[in-house]
């Protein structure tokens, strides 16, 4: 087995599993019941998603320039994404809207 | 391969497009249509068109997204219900359409190295670049130096559009202004986004930079940078509050940016007269040639930046500025 080989099968396992990770999160933001929940599925998909795919991409690129931006693009990602969930998060929660299962929890204290 | 992917995009750029006109809510409207222009940049992308490809992501995608938001945060976010009359507008768009359809039928295929746009002018411009201008990028070559007319007049377009703006948005609005907080504030107290603002706003700002000078090189330029400038400056405004980004730079700056930009780009035009050729011909601005033409496109293409800038960040200020009509 060549180097090229091992690599080859890593990057398809990390692009695939990356790939796996996205469509869980797309499921999820489809499927999930109230928007905190919907974002937490979400929030899957510029984290650990594409920190796979770019990974898997970069043993395809090797050591080359290419390489150097996905780096910065899987950086940049990396510090808006989660960011951004926070910011919908605390506009949400600032608008009144509250969790479904902290709204289930009042509920069940004042019965 | 390529092929399924376009299939792909342009089917989600249909279904994007039906839901833009659909959806009453216009907030979402916004977003989606920033969704159809990174689908369509995405599209450029794949048709090997990279320069309009940034262009897209960066003015549709972005910048227009940000003003699209600030107008909505001085109206309403719910679309009127529609006037009972729509029989006419179907009517003309169904024979457009049909027409824009049969239209189609007598185009080249896609590809078809014998279509005519492929054989008029472009070999020309693909042969000369490398002789006369001498840089990799043709796509900078064609705009910058072989049509620079165009340029500077889509420069001015832009200028144009900047004034326009400015005078409809700085009409006294009659009630006097009421300074919220969340305006002159910024998002000073969410932590977590002012942060991680504050720490990318100068990669952003080098990035526009690298746009603006690698557009010899790849694809990039004027435009591009100058919405990739505009949006760093208009991050800061989000998280400072507009009287900081103000302060960093001032509104007579912006207006001197947007006169000084097509200032520099028609100077440079009128430059080549002085030095004895024609308007916008760049090979006199220096004893070789080929350096004049690589001194007049780093000069055209840092007004148009300078200009696109100052326009965008004037529109983001008289929108920020307007709390109500």
């Amino acid at each position: 087995m060549s180097l090229a080989f091992i690599l080859d099968i890593v990057s398809w396992g990390l692009l695939s599993a990356g790939g796996a990770f996205v469509f869980i999160g797309g499921l999820g933001a489809l499927r999930m019941p109230d928007l905190y929940t919907r974002m937490h599925a979400a929030s899957v998909t510029d984290t650990i998603g594409p920190a796979l795919i770019i990974g898997g991409i970069i043993l395809q690129a090797g050591l080359t320039l290419a390489s150097v931006k996905l780096v910065a693009i899987l950086l940049f990602l990396l510090l808006t994404g989660p960011t951004a969930s926070n910011a919908l998060a605390s506009a949400s929660l600032l608008a009144g809207n509250r969790p479904e299962y902290a709204q289930a929890l009042t509920e069940d204290e004042s019965q | 391969m390529t092929l399924i992917f376009s299939f792909f995009l342009l089917t989600m750029l249909v279904i994007t497009a039906i839901a833009i006109v659909r959806i009453r809510d216009l907030f979402a409207a916004v977003m989606l249509s920033g969704i159809f222009s990174l689908l369509l940049a995405a599209n450029f992308f794949l048709l090997d068109a990279a320069d309009v490809a940034l262009t897209e992501a960066a003015v549709g995608a972005g910048i227009s997204t940000v003003l699209f938001l600030s107008a909505l945060a001085m109206t309403t976010d719910k679309e009127k219900a529609p006037s009972s009359n729509r029989f006419i507008a179907l009517i003309v768009v169904t024979t457009t359409m049909l027409a824009i359809i049969y239209a189609t039928f007598d185009k080249p295929a896609f590809g078809d190295p014998d279509a005519p746009i492929h054989q008029h002018i472009a070999p020309w411009y693909l042969e000369t670049t490398r002789d006369a201008i001498d840089i990799p990028n043709v796509v900078t070559a064609v705009l910058g130096s072989f049509r620079g007319y165009d340029t500077l007049g889509e420069v001015f377009v832009v200028f144009t559009a900047g004034i326009g703006v400015l005078f409809l948005l700085s009409a006294p609005s009659g009630k006097p202004r009421q300074k919220t907080d969340i305006h002159s504030e910024g998002l000073r107290h969410y932590l977590v986004p002012r942060v991680v603002g504050r720490l990318l706003a100068p990669f952003i700002i080098l990035f526009a930079l690298y746009v603006q000078f690698h557009g010899d090189y790849g694809p990039g330029g004027g435009f591009q940078a100058g919405a990739i400038f505009a949006a760093a400056i208009i991050l800061y405004a989000l998280l400072e509050g507009e009287k900081r980004a103000l302060e960093a730079i001032p509104q007579s700056w912006l207006i001197g940016m947007i006169a000084g930009g097509a200032l520099l780009y028609s100077a440079v035009g009128l430059a080549g007269i002085l030095l004895g050729g024609n308007f916008l011909d760049y090979s006199v601005l220096s004893d070789n040639p080929v350096a004049g033409q690589h001194i007049g496109i780093l000069l055209i293409e840092a007004g148009v930046g300078i200009t696109v800038t100052g326009v965008l960040l004037s529109i983001f200020h008289a929108f920020a500025a307007r709390d109500k009509f």
